[in-house]
């Protein structure tokens, strides 16, 4: 079970530029480590990062073994309109989360 | 792993993280030279010209572990319909894997600035490069010194 | 499924997507404790030896020598990977589980209350083991004799998430080790163990920590060696871990045996790590390099 945790001002302006945080819980596990019977630990990783805001695509991310473990990306948008921020993360063996919250424009 | 001279030390660290204390020093001009990472840059840029500027690759002094280093970038773009940023994309030289992270951003943006966490396994030269709307590629380098720590871990 | 995180910014928010494989950690570590091995020789030829304690005033988080980076890590609890964790015990905390098929939360209420100190008090006396207990070690007496399920792993996730989320009821609050005569001979052990020299290089823990916290160890400060961040996210194990596992670290590096988890050594060690450490603030979750 992962977590995530995203930052995003409840509220904003029209026009406001917002900055957006988010972490997730995963290992990142990079394929090249070797494990405890000297047998390679088997690559798992996030390799996909989108975030859209109310169905549109603003930002999208491919990761790579070099990003820590827990990845933490944090960007920014222009606040338009109120509605939803939906995020979502997919990667190895099937993995994918999704969160969302909303946002109130003003 | 694509890079064939990758000790095994470096990858070890890469994974699974062998303490560090990494020093930047002041980025050169450009050169791609490492094989594997030359070549990961020609996959997003193809024969256009890289030049140096408009991009800044932000990584701290003095970091204390090579498993998770702090990253800041930020274009100097105005991010309107006509001229924004598209694309972020940066590379390491020495990492087993030479692709860090490729971001994709649009007028909407509003700034282009982002930041993550990354980890480095070995000394060696991470290289940021944006590109433009109008199809230019800019660069920014800096050269990270790791030196591994002691004293510090084991298999809990 | 959404909500407001409980001690986050208005938006933490968690997530539950499909199972995923739990974390590895460690492995292929030879070639850091060969360097590890180095080094300690070294310390041993030009440390300082005094064996005296660090006077209260000049006691120090780990926290203050950290890098900025770091620091900010620590700070920002939505960029710090332990609230994830924390987030995992909240989910716990209010989760029914054994045969009682209650939760912590149906006796203990809301842990922002009742937890609120808790963890900074321990280890204390259980007189029904007639020994000291450490907080995760209450976490599964409860489990056991309060809600009839098995007991957690030491080190498990969910040990580890339930135990962050207790302790979190304690960050900023002072470390108050109980006056409890019972548990008085059980610091002694910690103080002794704390003071003897052990290991292959014979060295104690107080060499580093008393004597020469402050000095570089290769490309690490040496701390003063306090528990009040405990669990904490460190950045060399990419994961949440506690006060005995990186008691662990600290006594492979002394190429000493290291115990069980939950051993009644460690539980010694940690009652004199808070008596030492009395009156400093909690820090959970902290990070640390
Ligand atoms: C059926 C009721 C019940 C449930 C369920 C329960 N507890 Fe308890 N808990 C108690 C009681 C009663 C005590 C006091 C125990 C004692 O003094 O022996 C206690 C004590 C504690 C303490 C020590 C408090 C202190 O001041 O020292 C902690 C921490 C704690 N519980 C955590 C938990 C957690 C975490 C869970 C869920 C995994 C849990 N408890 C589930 C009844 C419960
Ligand atoms: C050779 C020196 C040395 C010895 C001996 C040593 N340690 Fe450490 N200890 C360190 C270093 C260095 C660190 C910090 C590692 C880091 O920065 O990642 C540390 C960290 C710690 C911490 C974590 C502090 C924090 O803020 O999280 C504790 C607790 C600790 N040691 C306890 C002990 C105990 C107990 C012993 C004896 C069993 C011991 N150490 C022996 C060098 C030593």
């Amino acid at each position: 079970m992962a977590r995530a945790l995203i930052n995003v001002p409840a509220k904003a302006k029209r026009g406001e530029i917002i900055a957006i945080k988010t972490l997730i819980s995963h290992h990142m596990e990079s394929g090249f480590r070797v494990g405890p019977m000297g047998v390679m630990i088997p690559r798992d990783i996030i390799e996909t990062f989108v975030c859209t805001y109310n169905g549109e695509e603003i930002f999208r991310a491919s990761l790579y073994q070099a990003i820590a473990a827990n990845p933490f990306i944090t960007f920014n948008t222009v606040a338009i309109a109120s509605g939803t921020l939906e995020f979502k993360w997919t990667g190895d063996n099937g993995f994918s989360a999704t969160e969302s919250v909303n946002i109130i424009v003003e | 792993m694509t890079e064939a001279s990758a000790t095994r030390r470096q990858i070890l660290a890469a994974a699974g993280g062998a303490a560090a204390v990494i020093l930047v020093r002041p980025a050169q001009a450009q050169r791609f030279t490492s094989g594997a990472m030359n070549l990961a840059i020609r996959k997003v840029v193809g024969e256009a010209n890289v030049t140096p500027g408009k991009i800044k690759l932000d990584i701290p002094p003095l970091s204390e572990n090579g498993n998770s280093v702090a990253m800041a970038i930020t274009v100097d773009s105005p991010m309107t319909a006509k001229d924004y940023v598209k694309a972020i994309h940066v590379f390491t030289e020495k990492n087993p894997q030479p692709n860090v992270i490729s971001v994709m951003l649009g007028p909407r943006a509003g700034r282009a600035s982002i930041a993550t966490r990354i980890r480095l396994a070995d000394t060696q030269t991470v290289t940021a490069i944006a590109e433009l709307s109008d199809g230019t590629f800019w660069s920014d380098t800096a050269d990270v010194i790791i030196t591994l720590g002691a004293c510090l871990e084991d298999t809990p | 499924m959404k909500r407001a995180g409980r001690g986050l910014n208005e938006h933490g928010t968690l997530v539950t997507p499909p199972p995923h494989p739990s974390l590895a950690s460690g492995g292929g570590s030879r070639l850091r404790l060969a360097a590890s091995f180095g080094c300690l020789a070294y310390v041993m030829t030009c440390f300082a030896i005094s064996a005296a304690e660090i006077p209260q005033n000049e006691r120090r988080s780990s926290y203050a020598d950290m890098a900025r980076d770091s620091k900010a890590m620590q700070d920002d609890d939505t960029a710090n990977p332990g609230m994830l964790s924390v987030l995992d015990g909240e989910a716990l905390w209010k989760a029914k589980a054994g045969a009682v098929g209650k939760a912590c939360a149906d006796c203990h209420g809301d842990a922002r209350a009742s937890m609120k100190g808790v963890s900074a008090r321990y280890p204390v006396f259980e007189p029904k083991l007639s020994r000291p207990i450490n907080i995760e070690q209450r976490i599964n007496l409860c489990r056991t004799e309060q809600q009839k399920a098995s007991p957690f792993a030491f080190e498990s996730k969910d040990m580890l998430a339930l135990s962050a989320y207790v302790s979190l009821q304690s960050r900023g609050q002072p470390i108050a080790p109980p006056d409890d005569q019972r548990l008085a001979p059980f610091r002694e052990t910690g103080r002794t163990l704390f003071n003897q020299r052990q290991g292959q290089l014979n060295l104690s823990c107080a060499q580093c920590h008393d004597d020469n916290w402050g000095k570089r160890l290769a490309a690490n400060i040496i701390p003063q060696g306090h528990p009040n961040g405990y669990p904490l996210y460190r950045l060399e194990w990419q994961s949440v871990g506690s006060l005995q596992r990186r008691l662990r670290n600290c006594m492979i590096g002394m190429r000493a045996e290291a115990y069980e988890y939950g051993a009644p050594e460690y539980v010694a060690m940690e009652l004199y790590l808070m008596w030492r450490a009395r009156g400093m603030t909690v820090e959970t979750p902290a990070v640390r390099p």
